[in-house]
């Protein structure tokens, strides 16, 4: 059996302030294998933002990426010096960030941009080859190639998404992360968007990690789903299997707290508040506000262990 | 009590702003402190021996004048600094006042407030103060009050806008929609929601209008516009020209008033990089 | 016929200078009633207008053209009396659950001003109470919320005291603009039950806006599609969400992301890609330039409502043989079903 191509095991990440360490990321180990969609869901607090960050080793600080392996391909890149990380990234492993607005330089055209993150890379290609290059990347976001002389502030906000990931797909790379990449858009430039994201990850076989908390926006694109709640993973299985079956009790509530078009005037939550990242809860960190809890689940932290091919749970009423 | 602890952790997190405060009160105590130590005559021309140098009968030496250049500096640094601050406060009233009415309100009464603000932001102010002091009153024997009045007339503009400018923004903000949803009229948003979380802002501005207004009054006062008889520091500059210190060799004469003015500004400066991080969070460097 | 709580009257809000200028909202005329009970939702994608209605009504905005009345005067000509009315009648909840805060004072504040400036406890104690019921009714402990600052409580907790000022005002009309979408998927519920609530128990009247249809067809009983600012389909939200007709509508509905993986998107290659068409202007119907269905007819100028049934109408020409509802009337259409 191949190796997965991307490897996480027991990632920590916390941030250090005055008060202590907050935990944003506490534990969290998965496997993805290459060419395979997987979402990463979860809600605010939940640390997903973080392992997006994580994995690009983009974390500042005060935080910290206290401990664990992330091997992309054998690699463990948190081993890797900033030199050889920086040619991982684009090469390798590229993201899309969430907020498109944001990431653009404002007094730069287009092509400029999306030509130096291929200059740095690939320095012997000519100017026209590099011109060329760029014209086929934004063909292939469904943007007209005239959008290469323009400026952001000209572009609309599904336009600005379409060049972010023209320049993540630039090298072609293995992996893309891509952090709430439509939540600025509106509902129909986000299928689009998908859509365009999903045709270019079958073409070029990439793996893509779509982080979110939209568990529609999920359901919609991905192959695989992993449920994240206050730093830790609770379950992860294949996308039809966690939404026909879902076994970990946060899923499970959380799945049917969403509206759907059976289940008009039914509204149902999850009681209670998310806990605190700074002292979190002893045991299982979702046993405060788990209807089945009990007795172990406030002493002993449960095992992400898979009880099925592929399908992992950390929950003691499954694994005992 | 637990405010002044407060007050404390923050500024050992905010060095800009301890240090500047720091020499600002070593500059008032010097000149509050100082005045139990000093003959306060001496700082008046023709009381002690001219032209001596610093000594252990005159720490700070004498000059052409026969002023007790120690007791010189305590009681002229003090005045100063008073001119500054009345200077800037009025220029901070004047400009929230302004700042706040035009930016919320709108219409006529902002679109001339702006106009003026405009135009008086580019004409150079040292310019119109000079003009404004020499045609106004006797430029050799002016009140402290006078000068500081005429330094309102520019020292308000720069806070008018800040404020007004800030004012534009917040008004946009859902809280003080909220506020007008509550029934809170006008005046009750502008007193109650908007001006608390102006506090930094008002601070800068009132920073930089009393540095401003410091800094007015010494370029009249080495023209000689101001009380001659005063020992200001501007004119204390003024006559070190005007004896030509320089050329004989007075090194303590330019030197303490070179220093003090030096510190004030250098005071206001840190002051102002510190309240930049106080309004700016996102320029904090620390968590 | 009464005069309605509040009535937009030809309304256009243009925004820009003379060049380069938007129209947010075009000649829109909507009249809602206090005696109205129900809940109606305004949709439509970032631009179509929502939320300039939103603010229209709350006079945040003033007209470019047209009025808008308060009980029958139009805002601009307002006493101070008429306005505190206005004011304490018509409440909103704003999307931002960390904006609507003042940071420097304490949450109570939010429920606590109004409470003084409408009047509406004779004591201290009586206020208190009042503000603690509120709190329990959407679910939250007043021990834990009130005396703590904004940035002491969750995105949730915040959101949720702000539905609960809405309960203690208890105003003729809510205006919700995105209540929920900057809260957590798990709490979205408990909010949508207790603006619900608000509605059946207290009978107010809500005016929803938001662009996720999903949280539309749970919480509204009509709902109004807006595109670039003019109506696209409007009435029963059952029926146009189940059975849109507007190529626009049928365009949204399409693209709502299903939380279950057996009602696929299918991919988008019937979606007319906007920016492609992002810098033509039309004189006729808006949506014509992403319209799969459009011809001729659509060119030559907007489309009238065309009632296809006795509570829904469409803008769209492939209804032209149905009977016209004038512009003026749209409030008929949210007639009660005998």
């Amino acid at each position: 059996m191949t190796e997965a191509l991307l490897q996480i095991k027991d990632l920590r990440v916390y941030y250090h302030v005055d008060a202590g360490a907050v935990r944003a990321v506490d534990g969290v180990s998965f496997n993805l294998e290459a060419g395979i969609k997987l979402g990463l869901v979860g809600e605010s607090g939940s640390g997903k933002s973080t392992m997006a960050l994580a994995l690009m080793r983009m974390i500042k600080a005060p935080g910290k990426i206290e401990s664990g392996q992330m091997i992309l391909d054998g690699v463990d890149l948190l081993q890797l010096s900033e030199e050889k990380m920086r040619q991982t990234k684009l090469m390798k492993l590229s993201m899309i960030p969430q907020g498109a607005m944001n990431s653009l330089n404002p007094v730069m055209r287009i092509d400029k941009q999306m030509m130096d993150g291929l200059e740095d890379h690939n320095s012997l290609l000519s100017k026209e080859e590099l011109t060329a290059r760029i014209q086929e990347l934004l063909t292939a976001v469904d943007l007209d190639p005239k959008v290469a002389k323009m400026y952001p502030h000209e572009l609309s906000g599904g336009m600005k998404q379409r060049v972010c990931v023209a320049m993540a797909i630039s090298m072609e790379p293995d992996l893309i992360i891509a952090d709430e990449p439509t939540s600025a858009l509106d509902v129909v430039i986000q299928r689009q968007v998908m859509a365009m994201i999903n045709r270019l990850q079958e073409k070029l076989g990439l793996a893509l990690i779509l982080i979110g908390h939209d568990m529609g926006l999920m359901a919609q694109s991905v192959d695989r789903l992993a449920v994240m709640y206050a730093g830790r993973m609770m379950e992860i299985a294949d996308t039809k299997v966690i939404f026909g079956n879902p076994l970990h009790p946060y899923t499970q509530l959380l799945i049917s707290s969403l509206p759907v078009l059976e289940n008009k005037g039914v509204f149902s939550g999850i009681p209670g508040v998310t806990p605190s990242l700074l002292t979190p809860p002893p045991g299982c960190v979702f046993h405060t506000r788990c209807p089945k809890a009990r007795d172990v689940c406030r002493e002993r932290i449960p095992v992400f262990t898979e009880v099925e091919t592929g399908r992992w749970v950390a929950c003691h009423l499954i694994t005992a | 009590m637990g405010k002044t602890k407060g007050f404390l952790s923050y500024v050992r997190r905010n060095p800009a702003l301890g240090w500047g405060f720091g020499i600002l009160l070593a500059l008032f105590l010097f000149t509050t402190v100082g005045q139990l130590f000093v003959v306060r005559e001496n700082a008046y021309p023709l009381k002690v021996p001219v032209n001596k140098p610093p000594s252990a009968q005159y720490p700070f030496g004498t000059d052409s004048q026969g002023k007790d250049l120690l007791a010189g500096m305590v009681v002229g640094t003090g005045m100063t600094l008073s001119i500054g601050m009345i200077a800037g406060v009025i220029g901070l009233g004047v400009g929230t006042i302004l700042g706040f009415t035009s930016g919320y309100y709108g219409g006529i009464f902002d679109t001339v407030v702006k106009f003026i603000v405009d135009v008086l932001m580019t004409i150079p102010s040292y310019l119109l103060l000079l003009l404004i002091a020499t045609t106004v009153t006797d430029p050799g024997s002016m009140k402290t009050v006078e000068m500081a009045l005429i330094l309102s007339i520019v020292s308000w503009v720069g806070p008018t806008r800040t404020i007004r400018s800030q004012v534009l923004s917040m008004k946009e903000r859902a809280f003080v929609m909220m506020a007008k949803l509550s029934g809170m009229s006008g005046i009750e948003i502008i007193l109650k929601e908007m001006m608390p979380n102006l506090m930094p802002y008002l601070a800068i501005s009132l920073a930089g209008a009393v540095s401003g207004g410091v800094m007015g009054s010494l370029g009249l006062e080495a023209l000689g516009i101001g009380n001659r008889r005063e020992p200001t520091l501007g004119m204390m500059i003024y006559w070190v020209r005007y004896y030509g210190a320089f050329l004989r060799g007075m090194w303590w004469w330019i030197l303490e008033p070179v220093i003090a003015i030096a510190l004030v500004f250098i005071a206001f400066l840190l002051i102002s990089i510190g309240l930049d991080e106080v309004a700016n969070p996102r320029v904090r460097r620390k968590v | 016929m009464a005069t309605s709580l509040i009535e937009l009257k030809n309304v256009t809000k243009i925004f820009g200078g003379k060049k380069n200028y938007t129209v947010a909202l075009d000649d829109m005329s909507l009249a809602l009633s206090e005696n109205f009970p129900r809940i109606v939702t305004v949709a439509g994608e970032s631009g179509s207008g929502k939320t300039t209605m939103g603010m229209l009504l709350l006079g945040f905005y003033s007209p470019t053209f047209g009025q808008v009345f308060y009980r029958g005067q139009d805002l601009r000509e307002l006493t101070w009396t008429g306005m505190m009315d206005y004011r304490r009648n018509i409440q909103a909840v704003f999307q931002d659950p960390f904006a609507v805060y003042n940071p420097f004072y304490k949450v109570d504040n939010l429920l606590s001003i109004p409470i003084k400036n409408f009047k509406l406890a004779s004591s201290g104690a009586e206020a208190r109470s009042m503000m603690e019921e509120a709190l329990t009714s959407v679910g939250l402990r007043p021990e834990e919320t009130l005396g703590r600052f904004p940035h002491q409580l969750s995105g949730g907790q915040r959101q949720r005291i702000a539905v609960a000022r809405a309960l203690l005002l208890k105003p003729k009309l809510l205006i919700a603009d995105e209540p929920v979408s900057m809260v957590d998927a798990s709490l979205r519920s408990t909010i949508l039950k207790s603006l619900r609530a608000l509605n059946q128990d207290y009978g107010i009247p809500i005016f929803y806006i938001t662009h996720d249809l999903t949280t539309a067809y749970h919480v509204s009983d009509y709902i109004m599609i807006l595109y670039h600012g003019s109506v696209m389909e409007v009435g029963n939200v059952d029926k146009i969400i189940r059975d849109p007709q507007h190529p626009y509508t049928q365009l949204l509905v399409k693209s709502i992301p299903w939380p279950d993986p057996n009602m696929a998107w299918g991919d988008a290659d019937d979606i007319i890609n906007k920016s492609k068409v992002a810098f033509v202007k039309t004189t006729g119907c808006k949506f014509l330039p992403r319209c799969p269905r459009a011809h001729d007819i659509c060119q030559t100028q907007p489309p009238a409502l065309f009632a296809k049934d006795s509570d829904r109408a469409v803008a769209c020409y492939l209804f032209k043989d149905a009977p016209v509802v004038p512009r003026e009337e749209l409030g008929t259409l949210f007639r009660e079903a005998v």
